[in-house]
């Protein structure tokens, strides 16, 4: 393979990296929130808000269905007014960032679910707020789940971020669809795709590592 | 163990200021004042009327019991005193404050002075033992300093101060339920309250775990409502309890009175279960309903109170002029009474049957026929 087209994946790699770790980071930053609203407020439970709850969880649920593809050029006009453009990596972000949201929202909800019960009412019993519940109780019993939550996330990012191409968003994908399937390269197109096996070995192995670190429910000292 | 060092180092901060509502000089330290608990209908489940006319008050400094079977509604009910719950209907009023009537902050505050532990010890994982003591000392805005030192002070309290830096999935239960204790004494409560903590430990475990709470009462004053299904708990620990049927308090006072004198059928039931006053199966399967000749009349004397049954075997031999004969017993001794029941077989016919049931019945034991042995 040349030079030439080992700098294409250098460059591809990077744009992916970029495109996944900013929506990754955004979606974080949106998700953990709503996931944690989303498993504390149905009826009785910490922030019971049941109207909201239902209405939030029709939002992410509609989110969640919409395939990626779709999603990416359907909210171009938004993706402008955020990004400035709707082209490039750097757009290509917003969409990124839009589908993880709610699928991050969902995985915390999950998480959280997971904590017994029984350690929020203890909480409760020596006069915890809701609020000192979730940042002293809830977030770091989850730890755990939160973790794997993301790093799955961080994986389904990967694959997205493939199909961004679509509207120039650069990246691995864009680069062995266009190379590899439209040019016939198959040396590119299989080049990408042990590119994208080893970032998502690498990424769910981290994940998996930080995970048993941050387990204390096992005996693993 | 050792109390008195904790006892003895300075209160890190000040005690909240009780905010008495001039409860009179009653020295009630919880009164249930016409409590019922109703738990709406919801979607295909009908309402539940968990607690219904609960009146009663727990003295200052005691141990009381509060047992029933599962279902009863003594979870309920002890939720209502630290607020977790609120009542339908009726008022709860801890140290002088209506805890039913608080809200939010107010009752945030008002929680700090009632400790919990519980059945499955409710520890988190992602904390070592010291981290799990110091959670509620987090919550109520102590200094790091200030931390440090009272949880080793409740470290060595509950006499795990050398597994400060472990975490739960490295401890035992019984060890686990001391964290808890630990966790639920590290505020200064006055009232603590103990959600079936033994009933996931073992006999001895428990039995430890019984022992350094009635060391917490004792030593601290602190005043400490169990609630049990087991009749164990009540009999080593209480000094008072309250027998809780149905939503209803159908029978409270010393544990040795409720106990001896056991007039409501759960009350009886527990006992039974308690002191095994049941027909052993081998016995049971050689009585017969009718008499056997050359057999003997199988008499069942329940013992309760002072008015021991160490003495009546002999007795009611010299009594019948015939040899009594022990086939089962069993005494226990609850609240400082003898209770149980024996076992005995009357030789000597019709007669001395009648004579048997005569005597015992004067001398105030319950007694009935069983049938007659061979």
């Amino acid at each position: 393979m040349s030079r030439e087209l080992i700098n294409l994946i250098v460059q591809a790699t990077g744009e992916s990296l970029f495109m996944v770790s900013v929506a990754a980071l955004v979606a974080t930053v949106l998700g953990l929130p709503l996931g944690i609203f989303l498993a504390t407020s149905r009826k009785g439970e910490l922030f019971a808000a049941p109207p909201a709850n239902g209405i939030l969880g029709v939002i992410v649920n509609a989110a969640r269905s919409t395939p990626f593809i779709i999603l990416v050029v359907a909210i171009i006009p938004f993706t402008r007014l955020i990004a400035g453009t709707s082209i490039g990596s750097g757009a290509a972000i917003v969409p990124l960032t839009i589908a993880a949201t709610p699928f991050i929202a969902r995985l915390v909800e999950a998480a959280i679910r997971e904590v017994d019960a029984g350690l929020i009412e203890t909480a409760s019993s020596f006069g915890a707020s809701p609020l000192q519940i979730v940042f002293k109780v809830l977030i770091p019993e989850a730890l755990p789940g939160l973790v794997l939550a993301l790093t799955l996330a961080v994986v389904s990012l990967l694959g997205y971020s493939a199909m961004v191409g679509a509207v120039g968003g650069g990246g691995l994908g864009d680069l062995g669809i266009r190379y590899g399937y439209q040019r016939f390269m198959p040396e590119m197109m299989l080049a990408v795709v042990v590119v994208l096996i080893a970032l998502v070995q690498t990424v769910q192995t981290a994940g998996d590592y930080l995970a048993r670190r941050v387990n204390r429910r096992l005996r693993n000292r | 163990m050792n109390v008195h060092q904790s006892l003895t180092t300075a209160h890190p901060v000040a005690p909240l200021p009780s905010i008495s509502l001039a409860s009179g000089a009653s020295d009630a330290m919880i009164r249930f004042e016409g409590v019922s608990k109703v738990y709406p209908a919801y979607r295909d489940k009908p309402s539940v009327h968990a607690l219904q006319a609960i009146d009663f008050a727990i003295p200052r400094g005691s141990i009381t019991g509060v047992i029933g079977r599962s279902g009863a509604g003594k979870s309920s009910l002890v939720r209502l005193i630290n607020g977790l719950e609120k009542p339908s209907s009726g008022r709860v009023v801890v140290d002088g404050r209506e805890i039913s009537g608080l809200a939010g902050r107010e009752l945030r505050l008002a929680q700090r002075s009632i400790g919990m532990i519980f059945q499955h010890f409710n520890l988190l994982s992602s904390r070592t033992a010291a981290d799990n003591i110091a959670l509620p000392l987090e919550i109520a805005g102590w200094s790091r300093a200030d931390i440090a030192v009272r949880v080793e002070e409740l470290l060595a309290l509950v006499g795990i101060a050398d597994k400060y830096d472990r975490y739960p999935s490295e401890l035992s239960g019984g060890q686990k339920q001391r964290i808890g204790i630990a966790r639920a004494l590290a505020t200064w409560p006055n009232v603590l309250l103990s959600d079936e903590a033994t009933s996931a430990l073992d006999p001895q475990t428990t039995r430890a775990i019984l022992d350094l709470l009635a060391n917490i009462n004792r030593e601290l004053g602190v005043t400490i409502v169990l609630i049990t299904h087991e009749m164990s708990v009540v009999r080593q620990l209480a000094k008072e309890v309250a027998v809780i049927d149905g939503g209803h308090v159908v029978e409270r006072g010393h544990v040795a009175d409720i106990f001896t004198h056991p007039r409501h059928s759960v009350t009886q039931a527990f006992l039974s279960e308690a002191i095994g006053d049941s027909v052993p199966v081998s016995l049971a399967s050689r009585i017969s309903p009718q008499p056997v000749a050359g057999g003997k009349a199988v008499l069942r004397v329940q013992v309760r109170g002072t008015e021991a049954g160490d003495t009546v075997v002999a007795r009611l031999s010299r009594e019948l002029s015939h040899d009594v004969a022990l086939l089962s017993a069993r005494i226990d001794e609850i609240g400082g009474q003898h209770v149980g029941s024996l076992i005995l077989g009357i030789p000597g016919g019709e007669a001395a049957a009648k004579q048997a049931l005569a005597y015992l019945s004067q001398h105030d034991l319950l007694v009935e026929r069983l049938g007659y042995v061979a």
